[in-house]
């Protein structure tokens, strides 16, 4: 019976212990949320860039995705595509006269569905920035015979990183707990890991307070790191 | 097709059955979390009560409301003096700890939505207020909370949308809501896509009605 076992030996790395088990799915949370942002930040430049393009369907459907991906809740997202996309993967394939492949990896469907959330968010944080940028100064980058990257990295970005970060940060922190959502798909990030604890050793207060601790100590640590490249930013958009 | 026809219909039936309950949720919630709120920035405006509610918030906005549900439902009430005490009705009901972990993670929210907006209200009215010798009540009453109130509406109104897609996470501590009533449906049927679609609009419809509604009061207040 773990019953009576200390929490010591309950918390700690020995053969009893669940150490192990919630720093590495502390690690997968963090892989969860990693991966979320990165196809957050592709998939949002991108809903910005239509949201600004002169096609206006184009324009429309970006629009749209952003009221409904903000207006459902994250955990029909995840359900929808954990219990969804073998079936859909399976009609893809009929189409190509394949056989179903199967459910994708859990770790892949978890981040496509809290990044395909927070490319919403992320869109709404793009446009708000660019607006930073006066039009002028973009033609006057093109006049200057800049490109499309050294206009990007020259003027936009020093002027809007700062507008942007912070935003971006309170984004980062919604992907870090709205990774907790995953754990329905059964990938073992810290959540699952300590709801599997909780279960087999029947001391579910314990291993739910060392779960809440863990996620602090991550999101305040983020907190302090996204601190300190705002203050970099503020730096380079210094002068003012 | 009549088939699938007859299942969505009966599909979207169980699902409006099952909105009062997502209703009930998110209303109460919103009030208990808005009251709350209240109460930890007044908390803040003290000596004592500043690290308790900083605690409070910190705690609420830096862990997940997932596992704030099951601490609640399945944590706190494992332990002895929950378990063995007058409060077990309480905590027996999935809906009560969906409830109290709403309410308790939004108000942390809230309260920092609240507080911004203190914190905008300009300390040179608060200053006239006090010259023109109104008492601290009158000050509160006719300067700041209509200034606040104005200044936290927009954000108050994100966090009210956040908050009815959040009580989809009450179907997890097995409370039967609109999310609760899709999963029992795609259980029996294994139509997965339609039953969640439908789900999903029902979540759209409440938080574009919510967000219309708000920007009217905005309209209205800006007069």
């Amino acid at each position: 019976m773990s019953d009576d076992l200390p929490i010591a030996t309950l918390l700690g790395f020995g053969p009893d212990g669940w150490g192990w088990a919630l720093v590495s799915g502390a690690g997968l949370t963090l892989a969860v949320a990693l991966g979320a942002m990165a196809i957050g930040t592709l998939l949002g430049a991108l809903l910005t860039a239509a949201q600004a393009s002169r096609a206006v369907w184009l324009a429309r459907a970006a629009a749209a995705y952003g009221v409904i991906l903000r207006g459902v809740p994250e955990l029909l997202v995840v359900l929808l595509l954990y219990f969804g996309a073998p079936g859909m993967l399976a009609a893809g394939a009929a189409l190509f006269g394949l056989p179903p492949p199967g459910s994708p990896p859990a770790l892949l469907t978890g981040c496509l569905a809290i990044g395909l959330v927070s490319a919403a968010y992320q869109a709404e944080v793009f446009r708000g920035g660019m607006l930073a940028v006066p039009r002028g100064q973009i033609e006057a980058a093109m006049a200057a015979g800049m490109g499309p990257f050294a206009r990007f990295r020259r003027v936009i970005a020093p002027q809007v990183l700062h507008h942007v970060l912070p935003p971006l940060g309170n984004i980062w922190q919604f992907n870090l707990k709205d990774s907790a959502l995953v754990s329905i798909a059964g990938l073992a990030e810290l959540m699952r890991v300590s709801l599997v604890a909780a279960g087999s050793t029947r001391r579910p207060f314990l291993f739910f307070a060392t779960a809440m601790v863990l996620y602090l100590v991550m999101t305040s640590a983020s907190t302090a790191l996204f601190r300190l490249a705002e203050r970099r930013g503020q730096r380079w958009a210094g002068g003012r | 097709m009549s088939e699938e026809l007859a299942f969505l219909a009966a599909t979207a039936l169980a699902i409006v059955r099952a909105l009062p309950i997502t209703l009930v949720l998110s209303l109460s919630s919103a009030i208990g979390a808005s009251m709350l709120a209240a109460v930890l920035v007044a908390a803040q405006q003290t000596r004592i009560g500043r690290p308790l509610a900083h605690v409070w918030i910190f705690v609420f906005r830096g862990t997940p409301l997932l596992l704030q549900m099951f601490m609640v439902y399945y944590g706190v009430a494992a332990l002895g003096p929950i378990r063995h005490g007058v409060l077990w009705p309480l905590f027996r009901d999935p809906l009560f700890c969906a409830w109290l972990a709403l309410t308790c993670c939004c108000s942390a929210y809230i309260a920092e939505v609240l507080r911004a907006a203190l914190a905008a209200v300009p300390t040179g009215q608060i200053e006239a207020a006090k010259a023109c010798g109104m008492g601290r009540g009158t000050r509160v009453r006719r300067v700041i909370m209509p200034q606040m109130l104005r200044l936290a509406l927009p954000a108050y109104g994100n966090e009210l949308v956040m908050l009815i897609k959040s009580t989809s996470l009450a179907s997890t501590i097995t409370v039967v809501d609109v999310t609760g009533v899709a999963q029992l449906v795609i259980a029996h049927s294994y139509r997965t896509i339609e039953v969640f679609c439908l789900a999903a609009a029902v979540y759209l419809a409440l938080t574009a009605g919510l967000t219309a509604l708000l920007r009217r009061i905005e309209r209205g207040l800006a007069q």
